[in-house]
């Protein structure tokens, strides 16, 4: 038993070993279900992905979109209403969402499958679900840093040129506007791959967070090390990637103090 | 644009523009005529809150949200925009009106390129699109700007501030308008930088008979460049007439204010220095041949090393000033830094009182500092603004542990005495108090430990100038009754001439020339110093006033205009 569980080893021989063995993907058996760990999250992870990136896409349209509305329409009760309804999104927590969704959508409707991993009609109810509090946290920062652009002196200068509003928020507020909202993106993003274990729960997703739920109850603790692990590289590549979104966004960062 | 509206680009008639604000309007602008005739330079004059700007941004249709039309009405090239929509205003914009904004720095998007930025005004004028580049780079060389073709592939931060205002004039210029209005265009420029550039605004507009509208503070600056001169206090027109007349036979108690307080102006147009002689006091600071390196940024030329300082010796005597002159870049904040001991100089000395200061560590100099302290330049960002008035003035005490709370108190109550401000502001946050006023917290701050010197990095640059003035003479004054030192840094010939004893003179890290502040000003030595001098605003006349019989009484003692008055404008 020892010996399988290579325990009669050193502790430093077994914690480099385990290291080494997880840089090469292989996290061991599970405890629980007696098959390897990569293979249960190899299974299981497509879906998740599939989740993830349908509510990152979802919340980025929804949030940037409410936002460039809120800060674009003048009408004052309408401009209200929508830089009000982030705080209504971010209150709503994600399982009484996809509750409600599934009762109007799968039960009284029937457009959508109420569980289930099948076909691109089953990822739509958990993607909405998922991207609600994103998008809601990316609009309200977005809104706020848009409205702060609009009060830049350089606005003024292109305001002096002539150019429409539509013109001006386009190509000289949200780019500027968008900075800020940058950094949440990435805290943002790892925030959808936490609460993935929640709505699809909620959904009976076959996912990653359903394993993860899974093995934290049955304590099958490789299970639990791979998913933390799996999770941790995606939060930390998704910074990565909003870091380098920066320079490309914004020219100050690229282009490094050259004296002349 | 039809020329149905006669000759007049601009004709404001009886404008009274408000500002709402918890239900109350509050008036910025009232009843002001005024017309701009083509091709003619006109300079609207007045400190904050005189309703200038106000005006420039009612001509362009540009007033925030809360601003109002209550009375008149403005006619841009025969048509009424009073009340007009952004459609209307749209097509006046940039085609027929264009703005140079006030600040170079903040002015452009940064996030965008220059061309970009030019191209949409060329755009607005329905040029061919494979034209528009030609056109850009075209408007940036006319705007003054060399090696136009890369500037158009830059970004704003790649540029300085006097590159930056050029290329503002570039986007103005690009739509073709019939009138320029130039808001402050140069205030946060140095001054030679501040003179090329108007000098090229004015040519240009004679070049194309555009018509130009100068919003300015400084009297020199309008008497300089306009055909026609109004002076504005408190949304109220108080004087307008040519510069000639304005300046020598002003009628009008404000005007002659104005004229008073600017130091380029209140001489016959001649900088006269304040101290007249150097009393040989032992020195208290002292730069030996410092030099300070800065390794730059790796790039494709390899390593370099950028020298900010080069052998620069100095030296600030006991109860007496020094001011280093030079434009940005010279090396002056270095200087001050080095001198501060917040940098180690390359190589050289500093001696604090004949001590070597040099390689002192932070817990050495630490008891040092008591003996030294820093008025910065912009007082709107310089005080804290969650501290009140009294929090900021006793920190100096609380962190060095002076007193205890009662001898605090009554030492900022003192304090505020001595900057002549009321003893009731103490409770007052910084957004309470006007520009001038959050000045002299700074200096109370400074004065708090009862140091021997006091650094002053271009103390009054940020402020209007009757505001500068009265800056300017409490800081003698003070300097007359505690004795205090200050090394004072600007890049303001004429502000330096109202506060050192002694100058030195800084280009490109150098100290190009130096000696006592009158025989530096009699009789500069160095081309450069020239320039400076020249380049002060209100020169052009300086002949005219010299010819005409002087007034009595042109200057008063700047120590006797009642201190904290600037608050009655703000």
């Amino acid at each position: 038993m020892k010996a399988q569980y290579g325990l009669d080893e050193p502790v430093l021989t077994q914690y480099f070993g385990r290291l080494w063995d997880a840089l090469h993907l292989d996290f061991g058996m599970s405890l629980t279900q007696n098959v390897p760990v990569s293979r249960l999250v190899v299974d299981r992870l497509p879906s998740t992905i599939v989740l993830t990136l349908v509510s990152v896409g979802l919340f980025l349209v929804f949030g940037i979109g409410l936002a460039y509305l809120a800060s674009y329409v003048q009408w004052r009760p309408a401009r209200l209403l929508l830089s009000r309804l982030p705080a209504v999104g971010i209150s709503l927590p994600t399982f009484f969402v996809g509750l409600l969704l599934i009762q109007l959508f799968a039960f009284s409707l029937g457009w959508f499958p109420a569980r289930g991993t099948s076909g691109w009609r089953s990822v739509v109810l958990p993607g909405v679900t998922l991207a609600i509090p994103g998008s809601a946290m990316l609009a309200q920062v977005l809104i706020k840093s848009l409205g702060d652009t609009w009060q830049e002196p350089y606005i003024v200068t292109a305001k002096a040129k002539g150019l429409s509003r539509w013109a001006i928020q386009l190509r000289h507020a949200f780019r500027n506007g968008a900075l800020p909202a940058l950094t949440l993106l990435g805290v943002l993003v790892g925030h959808t791959v936490t609460n993935a274990v929640v709505v699809e729960t909620v959904f009976s997703r076959s996912g990653l967070g359903q394993l993860a739920q899974q093995a934290v109850l049955s304590q099958d603790v490789p299970v639990v090390q791979a998913i933390i692990v799996i999770a941790a590289v995606i939060f930390v590549a998704v910074n990565l990637i909003v870091d380098l979104l920066y320079s490309f966004l914004d020219p100050r960062v690229a282009h490094t103090a050259r004296v002349t | 644009m039809s020329a149905g509206a006669g000759a007049n680009i601009v004709e404001l008639s009886g404008l009274s523009v408000g500002y709402r604000r918890r239900g109350r309007t509050t008036l910025a602008v009232d009843s002001l005529d005024l017309a701009i005739a083509s091709g003619e330079t006109v300079a609207v004059v007045g400190e904050s809150g005189s309703g200038k700007t106000t005006t420039a941004n009612a001509i362009l249709g540009l007033l925030p949200a809360n601003g109002q039309i209550t009375a008149g009405s403005i006619r841009v090239a025969g048509t009424d925009i009073t009340a007009a929509g952004e459609r209307t205003l749209r097509a006046i914009r940039g085609t027929v009106v264009g703005l140079v904004p006030q600040d170079p720095m903040v002015g452009l998007n940064p996030t965008m390129r220059i061309g970009g930025q030019v191209a949409e005004s060329v755009r607005r004028r329905g040029v061919d699109k494979r034209l528009v580049p030609a056109e850009v780079v075209e408007v940036l060389e006319r705007a003054g700007l060399d090696n136009p073709v890369l500037r158009a592939r830059q970004y704003p931060h790649e540029l300085s501030g006097g590159m930056r205002q050029r290329v503002l004039i570039a986007i103005a210029l690009a739509g073709h308008p019939r009138l320029i209005v130039a808001d402050e265009p140069t205030s946060a420029l140095d001054v030679t930088v501040q003179r090329t550039i108007l000098d090229h605004l004015g040519r240009l507009v004679t070049e194309t008979g555009t018509s130009l509208l100068i919003i300015t503070h400084d009297l020199g600056v309008a008497a300089d460049r306009a055909d026609r001169v109004i002076v504005m206090q408190n949304g109220r027109v108080v004087e307008r007439g040519d510069p000639e007349s304005i300046l020598l036979a002003s009628s009008d108690p404000y005007t002659r204010h104005l004229i008073e307080v600017a130091p380029a102006l209140s001489h016959s147009g001649h900088v006269v220095p304040r101290f007249t002689e150097v009393d040989p006091a032992p020195e208290i600071l002292r730069l030996e041949a410092v030099s300070k390196d800065f390794r730059l940024p790796r790039t494709s030329g390899g390593d370099r090393v950028f020298r900010a300082l080069e052998d620069v010796t100095l030296s600030v005597r006991a109860g007496q000033t020094l001011g280093l002159v030079g434009e940005s870049g010279s090396g002056k904040t270095t200087a001050l830094r080095i001198a501060m001991g917040l940098d180690k100089p390359t190589s050289g000395r500093v001696l604090l009182d004949g001590k070597d200061i040099t390689s002192a560590g932070w817990s050495e100099l630490r008891p040092l500092r008591r003996r030294f302290q820093l008025v910065h330049q912009n007082p709107y960002s310089s005080l804290d603004p969650r501290f009140s008035v009294e929090e900021s003035i006793a920190e100096p005490l609380v962190s060095f542990r002076v007193g205890n709370r009662a001898s605090r108190s009554a030492r900022v109550r003192e304090l505020l005495d001595q900057v002549a401000l009321p003893v009731d502001f103490r409770e007052r946050r910084p957004s309470e108090l006007s520009g001038g006023q959050r000045q002299r917290v700074a200096i109370a701050r400074a004065l708090a430990l009862g140091p021997e010197l006091v650094f002053l990095d271009e103390p009054v640059s940020a402020l209007d100038v009757s505001v500068q003035d009265q800056i300017l003479g409490l800081l003698t004054g003070l300097q007359r009754e505690l004795g205090v030192s200050y090394f004072f840094i600007s890049h303001d010939l004429a502000v330096v001439a109202q506060l050192s004893h002694e100058v030195a003179v800084l280009r490109r890290g150098r100290v190009v020339e130096s000696g006592s502040t009158a025989a530096v000003f009699a009789a500069p030595e160095q081309e450069h110093t020239r320039e400076l001098l020249g380049a002060i605003p209100g020169q052009r006349f300086a002949a005219a006033l010299a010819a005409a019989p002087r007034p009595e009484g042109i200057r008063s003692e700047p120590d006797g205009i009642p201190a904290g008055s600037e608050e009655l404008r703000s």
